[in-house]
């Protein structure tokens, strides 16, 4: 039995009289401890997928369950206790008016955590920031910085599993590796599980064990890091996706 | 034959509470009928310095230069008509994103013609800006005139902006992180629409992007900027041949699908890189 199985899911929005299918029938099965990846372009539903997890899409059908229990709708403060969830841009996803102490105290405080004081100090140690960044605000902070308070917001539930939408798409380049250090360190120290969303296969297959490619609401392949590297892919899409991640090549019939 | 563009010793400054803040502190390169790729991360200047070329730093900025000269025009001290003359007809900027550079109250048909009108050429706009879509694939060109940006995806808002940028058949074009918004098979999509204009057509291309491997198999040659100064210039095709710490580090700390070093080397920065 996985730890986390989805089966059927189903996503559908309504606006304006007009029906949109996001995702149509995705099974995933995620081990414990495990870090799985999920790659698409935009539109093919592979935020749904975390968003609806997490309590936050309109789920039309399917059936989620976690540690073989079923999840509720809507998600009890048990669930959050378990799972959490780090968003693409740490410019959005932080109060711009709440000081870091204030975003780490608050899930604290609503889950009835004892010696808060203690866990905002060693969450903030836990991802390299320090005590000195305790008292800033959100605009005081590089991009970087931005999102390892957001990671912070997460693992200071202690949760058992993070779920990880583009974390570090809105980053630099440089500040992509020290982010995706310190997601592995943290992941080796606690036995988390992630789920990692990206449109880079090239951080999935840095992060991932195993991953699903998805397209258009649905999972068109499921790969292991090694056939990724091997490029053994049986799905045209696939193939284009990886090709297309290895850089710009010039068209022979430009090239002359 | 003289270079189509020549920058030397450009400064930009912004003030500050602690006094004017340089955020590029002495560029100098020339441009030819090529792909010049400028590289850095967030904060390195390389927007600052596309924007300097066209004019467009913000008014509270000065820009200064020793030399800033375009096909023999002095850029520094041209008039509001001469800038009217040289922006969009022989030179234009694609920007990062469609969804904040295009009108949103205008169709795409508007907006384009608008760009052909201005500069001469009132009867052919329609045909031409139909004719410009179909140069960047766009498939379905009416139905695009016809379209406000909002009911296009990010990567057609892309191709209308290009369209847009180069109906009027500029000389330079600078486009700044004009992919870095869309998926990576629209991105490589677009770079082979603007690298089919720049070899037809024989501009100049400035390409500024975050993205050091993708600009090294794009363009022809790279400037890597680093705290407002160019620390590095590259042969496109020698990019592992880069001697300064600092493009050595920004290549080596990407993930790569083959590699698998862990945990990811990386960029130590050091204050000497700053001089």
């Amino acid at each position: 039995m996985a730890f986390i199985d989805i089966e059927d899911l189903e996503v559908t929005f309504e606006g304006s009289g007009r029906q949109v299918r996001a995702l149509k029938g995705v099974s995933l099965a995620v081990g414990e401890e495990e870090s799985f990846g999920i790659v698409g372009e935009s539109g093919s539903g592979k935020s749904t997928v975390l968003r609806a997890l997490c309590g936050l899409a309109p789920v039309t059908g399917g059936r989620i369950s976690i540690a073989g229990e079923p999840v509720q709708t809507p998600r009890d403060p048990a669930f959050y206790r378990r799972v959490q969830m780090v968003f693409q841009d740490p410019y959005a996803s932080l109060h711009p008016r709440h000081t870091v102490d204030r975003v780490l105290s608050e899930p604290l405080a609503i889950h009835g955590f004892d010696h808060a004081e203690h866990r905002v100090e060693q969450a903030l140690e836990d991802v390299g920031l320090g005590s000195g960044f305790r008292f800033r605000y959100p605009h005081q902070l590089s991009g970087g910085q931005r999102q390892r308070v957001a990671i912070a917001r997460a693992l200071i539930l202690e949760p058992k599993v993070i779920l990880l939408d583009e974390p570090t798409s809105a980053l630099d380049a440089s500040i992509q590796a020290e982010v995706l250090n310190l997601l592995d360190r943290l992941r080796a120290e606690r036995g988390l599980t992630y789920v990692l969303v990206s449109h880079d296969l090239a951080v999935v297959s840095h992060m991932c064990d195993r991953l699903v490619v998805m397209q258009g609401g649905e999972v068109v392949e499921q790969l292991t890091r090694e056939a990724l590297q091997a490029h053994a892919t049986t799905e045209d899409y696939t193939r284009n996706l990886l090709t297309a991640s290895e850089g710009f090549t010039r068209d022979p019939a430009v090239q002359r | 034959m003289s270079p189509l563009l020549s920058v030397e010793n450009l400064r930009i400054a912004f003030p500050s509470r602690q006094g004017p803040v340089e955020v590029v502190r002495g560029v100098s390169f020339s441009l030819g009928r090529e792909r010049l790729g400028i590289v850095g991360e967030s904060g390195s200047g390389k927007s600052q310095t596309g924007r300097a070329i066209l004019g467009l730093t913000p008014v509270s900025g000065t820009a200064t230069a020793d030399r800033l000269e375009f096909d023999g025009v002095d850029l520094r001290n041209a008039s509001t008509r001469q800038w009217r003359k040289l922006r969009g007809a022989r030179m234009s900027m694609v920007m990062q994103d469609p969804k904040f550079s295009l009108n949103p109250v205008m169709t795409i048909g508007r907006q384009l013609m608008e760009a052909v009108k201005l500069h001469g050429g009132k009867s052919e706009a329609h045909d031409k800006s139909i004719a410009m879509l179909e140069a960047v694939q766009i498939r379905d060109p009416e139905r695009v005139m016809a379209a406000y940006p909002h009911e296009l995806s990010g990567g057609m808002g892309q191709r209308a902006m290009i369209a847009m940028m180069l109906v009027t058949e500029p000389d330079l074009l600078i486009a700044d992180e004009p992919t870095s918004a869309l998926d990576v098979t629209v991105q490589i999509e677009v770079l082979r629409i603007l690298d089919r204009l720049v070899t037809e057509r024989g501009m100049g291309l400035i390409f500024i992007s975050h993205d050091l491997r993708l600009v090294s198999t794009f363009c022809d040659r790279v400037l890597v900027m680093y705290a407002g100064r160019v620390v590095e210039e590259l042969d496109a095709r020698r990019m592992n041949e880069a001697t300064h710490p600092y493009t050595r580090g920004l290549l080596n700390c990407l993930p790569t699908i083959t590699g698998d070093s862990r945990p990811l080397p990386v960029l130590a920065r050091d204050d000497a890189w700053l001089e």
